[in-house]
C-alpha cells in the first residue's frame, strides 16, 4: 500500500517558540490516523503545513506523492480541508456555499451545482439548502463545512477537531459521517483532542506532545503499553478506603492506587467478571459506603496519562468558542 | 486555464459572493446610503448659511456636494478591511487558501464588490444632491469622468485597507483605526468649507492631501467651479486630475502587490 501521506523530520518554530520539532508519520492510503495530543501539541501546525497554509522550516511533506512546498498549487486540488472553525460563508445558503467552493475548485458550473446537490442531500442539509447557513446550527455548520471539503472529491481529506464545540449529539452524527467516509476509501487526517474520537474513527493513531511524536499504534497497541484492566471503587466516605485496600489487596496484581480527594480507589487486576465478584464478595459487610464500583479497561486517557505524564486537556482553547459545553470523559 | 482567465473568473465568483452579503444584510446598505444622506442635509441646512468665501455664483449644496461624495467613498472603502478581517476572523481566508484557486483573486473580488457599494453610495448621495440644490453643469462626459476618479481614487484605497484588514485581524479594531487616520483626512481638506479659512500650516497639509485633490477634480469635472475662479497655487491644486491619478496609481503599485503576498502567508492564528 502507497502512503497518502508522507512527513519526515517537520520542523516548525514560531518565534522562540518550537511548535514541531521532528515529526515523521505516514498515513496509507484509504486509512484513517488520528493524530492526537492536548491543546498546542502541534496538532494544527502538522495540517496547516500539509494543506499548504504554512511553511515549514524543515524536514518533508507530501501528500499523494506531491510535495507540499515545490508544488501547493497541486496539493490543494489533491485535498480537502475542514478546520477548527465552520468556514462557512453565514450569508450565502448553503448551497450557494458549496456551489461557490466547486467553482473555486474549478469544477464548472454545472458540476458546481450537480455536487452541491449531491452533498447537501448526503449530509442531511437539502431542507435548509435555500437558508443562508446563518440559520444554522452548530452542527449544520461543521457538516457544511465537511461537504464543502469533499466538493471536489478529494484524495485525501483533512479534518482539525471537526467535534469540537459540538454538543453529544451532533458530535455523534458527525462520526457516523466520518465512518462513512472513510468507508468509502478516502484517506483521513483527524486530529483530535478526544481519545473516544480516535478510538471510533482512526486505524492508526499519532500522539504528540509539545511538537513530538510520544508514542504510535493501533488504539490496542497503545493500550497494551499502558496494561491491563482494573477495578475502580468510588466511596461516599474517604476514611474506608484504607480498611478497603486490606481487604481487597490478595485480588491486587500491582500496587493499589488511593486517591484521598476523589474518593476512589483503583486495583491493578487480572480476569474478567469474577474478579469483579469476588471483590464484592470480600468486601462484605462494607459495601454501605461504596457508590460505584467498576471493572475498567484501560482507555486511551489512560494512555495518554501514561505516556505524558499529564491527562488531556478537555477545555477547549482560548481561539475555539464552542456554542454547546464540552462533554468530558464518555460512555465507558 | 491560464492564469489570467482563472484569476478573473475566481475573482466573478467572491465578487458575485460579497455581493451576495450585501443584498441579505440590509444594515449594510442602510450604512452605506444613509450617513451620506445624513452628511448632505445636514451640511446643506446646518453648515450652509453661515460657511463664507464660497466662489462667487456657487450655492454651497454646489460646493458641498463633491466634497460629501469623496469623503464617502474613501470612508466606504475602509469596509474593505473589516471585511477581510472578518473573513479571516472565521477561518473563510484559511479555506481560501487551501483550495486551488488564484492568489489574488480574493482580494480582488473583495474590492471590486465594495467599489459596487461605493456606486450605490454616490447614485443615492447625487439623487438627494439634486433634490437639495446640487447640479451638474457640464457635459456628460465630463461628469462620468467626475464619478469615476472618485470611484478610482476609493478603489486604491480599497487595496491600502485591504492590507490593513490583513494586518490587523479584527474588524472591530480596523474600523476605529481607520476612522482615527480618514476622518481628519477628508476633514482637513476643501471638502467643506474652502481652503482660504484655513490657517497657514494646515492650510499646507491641506493643499497636498490627495481627498482636496479628489475633491476639487470632480468639482471641475461636475462644473461646480465657476470659470476663472482662482485655485491655489499648489501644483496639486492646480491639476487636480493628475494630482488625483498619480496618487491612485501609486497606492496601488504598492498596495496590490504587498495585499496578495501578505494575503499568500496569512492564516488564522
Amino acid at each position: 500500500m502507497t502512503d497518502a501521506i508522507l512527513v519526515e523530520g517537520l520542523q516548525k518554530s514560531f518565534g522562540s517558540n518550537t511548535a514541531l520539532a521532528g515529526v515523521d508519520l505516514t498515513v496509507p492510503e484509504g486509512s484513517v490516523l488520528g493524530l492526537l495530543g492536548p491543546n498546542g501539541a502541534g496538532k494544527t501546525t502538522v495540517v496547516r503545513i500539509l494543506t499548504t497554509l504554512l511553511q515549514p522550516d524543515g524536514g518533508r511533506a507530501e501528500v499523494a506523492g506531491v510535495d507540499v512546498v515545490h508544488e501547493p498549487d497541486r496539493v490543494r486540488s489533491l485535498i480537502g480541508l475542514t478546520g477548527q472553525y465552520a468556514a462557512v460563508d453565514e450569508y450565502l445558503t448553503g448551497f450557494e456555499n458549496l456551489e461557490m467552493v466547486g467553482r473555486l475548485y474549478r469544477l464548472g458550473k454545472r458540476e458546481s451545482r450537480d455536487r452541491a446537490t449531491e452533498l447537501l442531500e448526503r449530509f442531511d442539509l437539502t431542507d435548509a439548502a435555500t437558508r443562508p447557513a446563518k440559520t444554522y446550527s452548530g452542527g449544520m455548520r461543521r457538516r457544511l463545512d465537511i461537504a464543502a471539503s469533499l466538493i471536489a472529491r478529494p484524495q485525501v481529506l483533512f479534518l482539525d477537531e471537526p467535534t469540537t464545540g459540538l454538543d453529544p449529539r451532533s458530535r455523534l452524527g458527525m462520526w457516523e459521517f466520518i465512518a462513512d467516509l472513510a468507508g468509502g476509501g478516502t484517506t483521513i487526517l483527524l486530529t483530535t483532542q478526544y481519545l473516544e474520537e480516535a478510538d471510533r474513527l482512526a486505524d492508526r493513531m499519532v500522539v504528540i506532545d509539545r511538537g513530538r511524536v510520544i508514542a504510535r499504534g493501533t488504539a490496542d497497541e497503545l493500550k497494551a503499553q499502558v496494561g491491563g484492566q482494573r477495578l475502580e471503587f468510588t466511596v461516599t466516605d474517604a476514611a474506608v478506603l484504607p480498611a478497603m485496600v486490606e481487604r481487597l489487596r490478595p485480588l491486587a496484581v500491582d500496587a493499589p492506587h488511593v486517591d484521598e480527594q476523589a474518593r476512589r480507589l483503583s486495583i491493578p487486576v487480572s480476569g474478567g467478571a469474577e474478579v469483579l465478584a469476588d471483590a464484592l464478595h470480600r468486601l462484605d459487610g462494607h459495601t454501605a459506603a461504596v457508590f460505584d464500583v467498576g471493572l475498567r479497561r484501560p482507555d486511551l486517557d489512560d494512555v495518554f496519562l501514561a505516556l505524558t505524564g499529564h491527562a488531556t486537556e478537555e477545555s477547549p482553547g482560548a481561539d475555539e468558542v464552542p456554542a454547546e459545553p464540552v462533554p468530558t470523559g464518555g460512555v465507558r | 486555464m491560464s492564469s489570467l482567465s482563472a484569476t478573473l473568473s475566481d475573482s466573478v465568483v467572491i465578487t458575485k459572493r460579497n455581493l451576495i452579503k450585501v443584498r441579505r444584510v440590509p444594515d449594510l446598505i442602510v450604512f452605506a446610503t444613509l450617513s451620506p444622506i445624513m452628511f448632505v442635509v445636514l451640511f446643506r441646512y446646518v453648515f450652509g448659511g453661515a460657511i463664507g468665501g464660497l466662489p462667487p455664483g456657487i450655492s454651497y449644496a454646489e460646493f458641498l456636494l463633491p466634497g460629501i461624495f469623496a469623503q464617502t467613498v474613501v470612508f466606504g472603502s475602509t469596509i474593505t478591511g473589516a471585511s477581510i478581517a472578518d473573513d479571516l476572523q472565521k477561518g473563510l481566508i484559511d479555506r481560501f487558501r487551501s483550495l486551488p484557486m488564484s492568489r489574488s483573486a480574493v482580494l480582488i473580488g473583495r474590492t471590486v464588490a465594495d467599489a459596487g457599494l461605493n456606486v450605490i453610495s454616490i447614485a443615492v448621495m447625487a439623487l438627494t444632491g439634486l433634490l437639495v440644490g446640487w447640479r451638474i453643469r457640464s457635459s456628460f462626459g465630463e461628469a462620468l469622468a467626475g464619478f469615476l476618479v472618485l470611484l478610482a481614487f476609493a478603489y486604491a484605497v480599497s487595496w491600502l485597507m485591504a492590507m490593513v484588514g490583513l494586518l490587523v485581524r479584527t474588524p472591530e479594531v480596523v474600523q476605529n483605526a481607520s476612522f482615527i487616520v480618514i476622518f481628519p483626512l477628508t476633514f482637513v481638506a476643501n471638502t467643506f468649507v474652502p481652503l482660504e479659512t484655513f490657517p497657514s500650516a494646515l492650510r499646507v497639509f491641506a493643499e497636498w492631501n490627495p481627498v482636496s485633490a479628489v475633491t476639487l477634480a470632480s468639482r471641475e469635472l461636475f462644473g461646480n467651479v465657476p470659470p476663472g475662479y482662482p485655485v491655489p497655487d499648489a501644483w496639486s491644486l492646480q491639476n487636480p486630475v493628475l494630482y488625483t491619478l498619480i496618487w491612485t496609481a501609486v497606492i496601488l503599485a504598492v498596495f496590490v502587490p504587498l495585499s496578495v503576498r501578505l494575503y499568500q502567508r496569512t492564516a488564522t492564528r
